[in-house]
């Protein structure tokens, strides 16, 4: 009996979406030669589709209402797989090695081209870990985090194309140009809560872009800046590849300084103020934690490492216009702090290596990337909220002493 | 003085548009306090819709009147239905959820309806069809208004109107304003709030593909990524009011068209999604409840 009508809703279900996608996947008109296409073959694929899809929502949706109460009792003992690794020396000294050693050797064994991919993986991985202390330990959901990066890269191409000041001189100038930034949006935003910060932050994000596309004087418009220099090595003249390698290696240092950082930051007293302002605004606030600096640090210290990446950036690929910060890059790398699970350093950096390898090496799919980037993100949220490495709460025990 | 007139009702026209899809998001919030990220693709669908079927009924020899109406009908008929799909599989799994969880998921959800239209249809610019006609009698004065405007201007407000009285009179409006008040109490008395949350996605739905056929007849072009921009500046409207208030809603977009349409008339035509963004960011900071909001403090 259940099976019966397992498969009637399945059907139903198939029914629904064939409706629902029939004009758009279907139809396609040209008004101008009154011309129109009929792909009927959408439909069968979206009937098939979605009736096996169907099954699997619905099993899904069932575990996990079934397993609600005995996932929150599991995961008071338990730890998660990097909780695991980390926990004895046997365990992580090869792990750590193994991974140093990839990351030495890569720019070595592999190809420029493949060292350039790499490169944007740990770029992304960067942005992730800065935009990982607004939303995950803060809980200020910030939607324009890529003016930041806009800040960066423009502030290097123009103060190289101005000034002629090399990449290390603007890389501090930078960090501290972005941090400005995120203080001079964090100051009006103060008091807005969820939402309303959100679309803020999202106004912010395109008021910055459409600056830089429209102030042609300042910013040379929507073609943008070409001939940005590379990175030098104290004066010494490099080939192309090997300018990349010595990127590879920069960045490489950036985004070990930045887990170094991150990770400090989370433990240190602003780091815990950061989680407590996330979890309840006004007992944090009766606890005597000052909102104002608390959340001002959050917005400063996320766009620091978004300007360094930005410079980056400019220096990567030599030419940057306005199109490369669009809102798509922000929910880009939204995507990859909640699909790595908020707040957890190793769970951005799984991250945001999925997200940007697997495109590269699946160029097939290329089209179809942020279409699977949307769903995910909508999965993602209804089946694993907590992402793909749940943050471990620091839990602190009391242990009697063995004298 | 003509200058001035022709601002202030394309101004307007504008600022009607706004008010039909804003109050899709103002409704949504109003009722279970999330912003409907995706609302701006619904907007979207709902012109792809009616540049599809407008064209196939054209095709098929239909009579300008008829087109216009079977082509709103339509596109607020497959909006409403992605609106409810929409809601079915991003919001109502997280209804207990943390508040940033369906907002995500509503992120989630926009993305990937802007990629399914581009995928589905073209990425391009596509030319929509003029649905309204030049009336005759309406020459002498189209310098000022142009008889598009003019429908635009009188479908919204009659709209406007039907919801109105839709909200204070009929039984699932008073259901809809009962949810928003208190959602827990509305259950007690016996309120499917699932019901009246699925309808209020559906009737927002509707508004907005109707905006959405409408501008996309007066501007003449469309394509995937219109429901963003669209989507946000209403959102902005709708805050701009006060969200969760229906006349709010209609005010803010008012104001917000007018003052688009004179920043971009006066000042440069370059800004004129900054000074859209530029006049929510100064409301929100002097005004954090809106126009017409009140803004409450948060009781423990």
């Amino acid at each position: 009996m259940r099976f019966w009508s397992e498969i009637k809703q399945s059907v139903l279900t198939a029914l629904w979406f064939i409706f629902l996608t029939f004009p758009i996947l279907v139809i396609r008109v040209n008004p101008i030669e009154k011309l129109v296409i009929w792909r009927w073959w959408n439909l069968v694929w979206v009937g098939i589709g979605s009736f096996v899809l169907s099954f699997l929502w619905r099993a899904l949706l069932r575990r996990k209402e079934r397993g609600k109460p005995a996932a929150f009792a599991a995961t008071v003992g338990k730890t998660d797989w990097v909780g695991w690794v980390a926990a004895s020396p046997k365990r992580y000294v090869p792990v750590l090695t193994l991974v140093g050693l990839v990351t030495v050797l890569f720019p070595v064994v592999m190809s420029p081209y493949q060292t350039n991919i790499l490169i944007t993986a740990l770029m992304y991985v960067v942005l992730g870990l800065g935009l990982n202390i607004v939303v995950g330990l803060a809980g200020l959901l910030d939607l324009g985090y890529v003016a930041f990066y806009a800040v960066g890269a423009y502030s290097y191409a123009l103060l190289n194309h101005h000034f002629s000041l090399g990449f290390r001189t603007v890389l501090p100038l930078a960090a501290l140009l972005a941090a400005c930034f995120g203080v001079l949006l964090g100051f009006p935003v103060l008091r807005l809560r969820g939402d309303y910060l959100a679309i803020v932050t999202l106004g912010f994000g395109e008021i910055i872009r459409l600056i830089l596309e429209n102030w042609n004087e300042f910013s040379f418009g929507p073609s943008g800046i070409s001939g940005i220099a590379r990175p030098g090595f104290f004066g010494i003249s490099m080939s192309l590849n090997q300018t990349i390698v010595y990127l590879y290696y920069l960045m490489i240092g950036l985004t070990l300084f930045t887990i170094f950082v991150v990770n400090r930051l989370q433990h240190s007293r602003i780091g815990r103020a950061w989680i407590a302002l996330r979890e309840d605004e006004i007992a944090c606030q009766a606890m005597g934690v000052d909102k104002t600096k608390t959340k001002l640090t959050a917005f400063a210290l996320g766009a620091t490492w978004a300007g360094m990446v930005g410079v980056f950036f400019a220096a990567k690929t030599t030419f940057i216009n306005p199109a490369s910060f669009t809102f798509l890059e922000s929910a880009m790398i939204l995507s990859i702090v909640v699909l790595g699970g908020m707040g957890s350093i190793v769970g951005v950096i799984v991250a945001a290596f999925i997200l940007i390898l697997l495109p590269e090496y699946l160029r097939a799919f290329s089209e179809y990337r942020m279409l699977i980037f949307g769903m995910i993100m909508v999965l993602m949220m209804v089946f694993r909220p907590q992402g793909i490495v749940a943050t471990v709460r620091k839990a602190y025990q009391f242990q009697r002493r063995t004298s | 003085m003509e200058y001035f007139l022709e601002l202030l009702l394309g101004g307007l026209t504008r600022g009607s548009i706004y008010a039909l899809i804003a109050l899709g998001y103002t409704m949504v919030y109003g009722i279970i306090e999330l912003i409907n990220f995706a609302h701006g693709e619904i907007y979207m669908i709902g012109a792809f819709t009616g540049l599809i079927v407008s064209t196939i009924l054209t095709a098929y020899g239909f009579g300008t009147f008829g087109v216009l109406v079977l082509t709103l009908v339509l596109s607020a008929v497959y909006s409403a239905a992605y609106g409810f799909t929409v809601e079915k599989i991003a919001y109502k799994p997280l209804r207990q959820a943390p508040r940033l969880s369906p907002l995500i998921s509503a992120i989630g959800m926009s993305i990937f309806l802007q990629n399914y239209v581009m995928l589905a249809q073209t990425s391009d610019f596509v030319p929509f069809p003029a649905l309204i006609p030049d009336f005759e009698f309406w020459e002498p004065y189209s310098h000022i208004i142009t008889s598009s405007e003019l429908v635009i201007l009188s479908a919204t407000t009659v709209l406007m109107i039907a919801l109105t009285l839709f909200i204070r009179h009929t039984r699932i409006g008073k259901a809809m304003r009962a949810t928003a008040q208190d959602r827990t109490m509305a259950m007690l008395v016996g309120i499917n709030v699932n019901r009246v949350i699925s309808s209020t996605f559906i009737i927002g739905s509707c508004l907005a593909a109707v905006g959405g056929v409408l501008i996309a007849s007066h501007i003449g072009q469309i394509n995937f990524f219109i429901g963003f921009i669209a989507g946000i500046k209403a959102f902005t409207a709708a805050v701009l009011g006060g969200i969760g208030s229906i006349p709010g809603a209609v005010l803010g977009s008012m104001v917000l068209g007018l003052t688009e349409s004179f920043a971009t008339g006066y000042v440069s035509s370059d800004y004129e999604d900054v000074f859209a963004f530029l006049l929510l960011v100064f409301i929100l900071i002097f005004r954090p409840g809106g126009l017409l909001g009140r803004f409450t403090t948060q009781k423990v």
